[in-house]
């Protein structure tokens, strides 16, 4: 069966004389590396230059706020269990009073935490969601040199005011429409 | 003046090395103090205008010689504790050849006549030209002769190293 | 005490010391950097503008890390190995002619520094002492990798010393001489020695990569099997040592080579170019390290093309193929040379 046109038909037939002095065989195998120093290059030096990534890439999360700066996590733990790595951790809390302003929901997560050694960065938890709070985004997880560095909490996690995350990449209109299928277990009322 | 310092230079260190090829108790160190009073002899050549020889000195005994001795020494893996431990009769008996050899030595070298300084001074003598001559023409025979002793040494090495064909 | 011709030679020799730890410092940045362009890839490019202080940086990483003598090892023997094998890589250069010969106030003066009449034995000479750095380094590791790198050393420089020797006979016998500079000044009359001598020519050169550990010869110190080979225990400027003796020699044999075959620092038309004495001295020096050069990167432009040999492929080489051409030489340059002079008739 024939692959490619690349391959080649192997003999073990005897080598003739030219064969077996082989200059002729290394003076070819140097015309071809000579022939690679004039290539192009392939290389793609990182910081300065990126390599363009897929508009869906799934990089580090982010914990949405509303529009009024209100965390939209209400701690449910949907994506904790949705979550094949088991790299999300989260602690619930209740609003109390006067914190209408900073959680949108009566419940929030006074702690939320993700091992980003652990995630797999595949989105479930984004897609478990039924708060539309958790999002991947294009961001790349930079490298530390500790472990504990890795676990980002929510100071990582929640977007900052002065510095919003766009994910309406991620989230559209389509999408919410599909979240809100009656016919999913957790849409029944 | 310089040459004479040099000569006196050289002469220690041969000496003090070719005794510490005898006293130094690793074999490695032996034959690495050896290589040096090889290199002193050849600077003895040198002082003597022989150039050719010093070089070939060098080549034969430094350089491929002396490479094999360590070759063999390493595979060996001799160290102090493995050392056999000689009877007194065989210490006497090398002490005593020992002895017999220096007597002979001392009565040869008593008998010989240093031969004149100025024969130094010829700064042509040991030239490659002049060794080639001699060696061709005056000595032709015996030289053949060795080359002859030469191929039949390696003949014998390539038999001795093949397999016996039963 | 202290003769002008005195003078020049210390220059001379403080020059080309510095030269050739210059060139072979920066033919470790060559050697990256055309791995990289024969592989595509861009090589090192972070220490200055194009990477060109790589070889500083490596410097000072090797003099800042730490020094380490394991405590099996034989301490004397293990600080000598190194030494040795830079004070013989270094050696070489004093017989090769670097160029054409300067005027200053009506003194001529040699770019060589010393044209003795045994030039090319002395060579071999050296070539075959440099083998101990390695044996000695090797042994005195007190490791079985260092252990068989330091023989498979030995061994494979024994074997191509007597190949490399023959070929240089061939040449000896058809120059008639021994001295280096003599036979760089033939080469100015006369057509470059590869011509007469191409057998010779491909012997000498596939001896001088074995001569020099490069690879397809490079056995001694296989990554893959040996780990390091001689130097897998070592570390610091001592591993460095060995490093840079290697890139020395390399330097030195592309100097050999290109004095003994490609016609030193002669070039084609050169008393046709209407230079004169200092000015057409410094051409031919330039012109002799282009070649220099161009020899040092044919070695790397092998190396990253040619597999490693197996080690019984080597010796096969070696004895059975290298030694028997190189006789075959010498016979046919003797009956050519006997033809001229009219032996036969």
């Amino acid at each position: 069966m024939q692959l490619t046109n690349r391959s080649k038909q192997v003999a073990d037939t005897k080598m003739t004389w030219l064969e077996r002095i082989y200059l002729p065989g290394i003076f070819k195998g140097m015309m071809i590396t000579l022939s690679h120093a004039f290539k192009k290059k392939p290389t793609i030096q990182y910081p300065e230059q990126k390599r363009a990534i897929a508009p869906l890439y799934r990089g580090q999360h982010v914990l949405k706020r509303d529009d009024n700066g209100a965390e939209r996590c209400t701690a449910c733990g949907l994506c904790a269990v949705a979550c094949p790595a088991e790299a999300i951790t989260m602690i619930a809390a209740e609003r109390e009073k006067g914190q209408e302003k900073l959680y949108r929901e009566e419940k929030y997560a006074s702690m939320y935490e993700i091992n980003m050694l652990r995630c797999i960065f595949c989105g479930l938890c984004e897609e478990a969601c039924p708060k539309e709070a958790i999002f991947l985004t294009d961001r790349i997880v930079p490298s530390t040199t500790k472990r504990k560095d890795f676990i980002y909490g929510k100071d990582k996690l929640v977007e900052k005011m002065d510095q919003r995350i766009d994910v309406s990449v991620r989230q559209t209109n389509n999408l919410a429409e599909f979240k809100k299928n009656q016919s999913f277990a957790h849409n029944k009322l | 003046m310089m040459s004479q310092y040099l000569f006196y230079f050289l002469t220690f260190v041969a000496i003090f090395c070719a005794l510490l090829v005898v006293f130094s108790k690793n074999p490695i160190y032996s034959a690495l103090f050896l290589i040096v009073t090889f290199f002193a002899t050849a600077g003895h050549y040198f002082l003597l205008n022989a150039q050719f020889l010093a070089a070939v000195h060098v080549i034969v005994y430094a350089g491929a010689i002396m490479v094999l001795f360590i070759y063999v020494i390493m595979m060996l893996n001799l160290n102090r504790e493995v050392e056999p431990h000689k009877s007194t009769a065989i210490k006497i008996a090398a002490t005593v050849c020992g002895c017999i050899l220096g007597l002979v030595l001392v009565a040869a070298l008593r008998e010989t006549e240093m031969s004149a300084i100025s024969e130094y001074s010829n700064p042509g003598i040991g030239l490659i030209e002049r060794l080639g001559n001699v060696l061709f023409g005056a000595y032709m025979v015996p030289f053949e002769i060795s080359t002859v002793l030469f191929l039949s040494a390696m003949v014998g090495a390539v038999f001795l190293s093949k397999k016996s064909i039963h | 005490m202290l003769s002008p011709e005195i003078i020049y030679k210390i220059i001379l020799i403080l020059a080309v010391f510095t030269v050739t730890l210059v060139v072979a410092m920066w033919s470790t940045y060559a050697e990256r950097k055309v791995a990289a362009v024969l592989q595509d890839r861009l090589g090192p490019n972070r220490a200055g503008p194009w990477g060109f202080f790589q070889p500083v940086a490596d410097g000072l990483k090797m003099f800042t890390k730490e020094e380490f003598i394991p405590g099996t090892a034989d301490k004397q023997l293990f600080i000598l190995g190194p030494c040795l094998a830079m004070l013989t890589a270094l050696m070489t250069g004093v017989v090769i002619p670097w160029g054409g010969d300067l005027t200053f106030g009506g003194h001529s003066y040699k770019l060589q520094i010393t044209d003795i009449n045994i030039g090319i034995l002395y060579l071999l000479g050296v070539v075959s002492v440099g083998v101990y750095g390695i044996m000695i380094g090797g042994w005195s590791s007190n490791n079985k990798y260092s252990l068989i790198g330091a023989l498979r050393a030995s061994s494979q420089m024994i074997s191509y010393e007597i190949a490399m020797g023959l070929a240089l006979i061939s040449l000896v016998m058809m120059t008639g001489t021994l001295s280096l500079g003599e036979i760089v000044h033939q080469q100015d009359a006369g057509w470059a020695n590869i011509v007469y001598q191409p057998l010779g020519f491909l012997i000498f050169i596939i001896c001088a990569f074995a001569e020099t550990n490069r690879a397809p010869f490079d056995l001694p110190e296989t990554e893959s099997e040996l780990i390091g080979g001689y130097h897998t225990e070592y570390s610091s400027m001592k591993l460095g040592f060995f490093l840079f003796a290697e890139y020395i020699n390399m330097f030195i044999s592309s100097a050999i080579i290109a004095s003994l075959y490609f016609g030193g620092y002669n070039f084609p038309f050169q008393h046709s170019l209407g230079l004169e004495g200092n000015a057409l001295s410094l051409v031919q020096t330039f012109v002799f390290f282009c070649k220099v050069f161009f020899f040092i990167f044919f070695y790397m432009w092998v190396r990253w093309t040619i597999p490693r040999f197996r080690y019984d492929q080597l010796m096969n080489l070696g004895w059975k193929t290298l030694i028997p051409l190189a006789i075959l030489n010498l016979f046919i340059t003797g009956i050519v040379i006997g033809f001229r002079n009219g032996f036969f008739q």
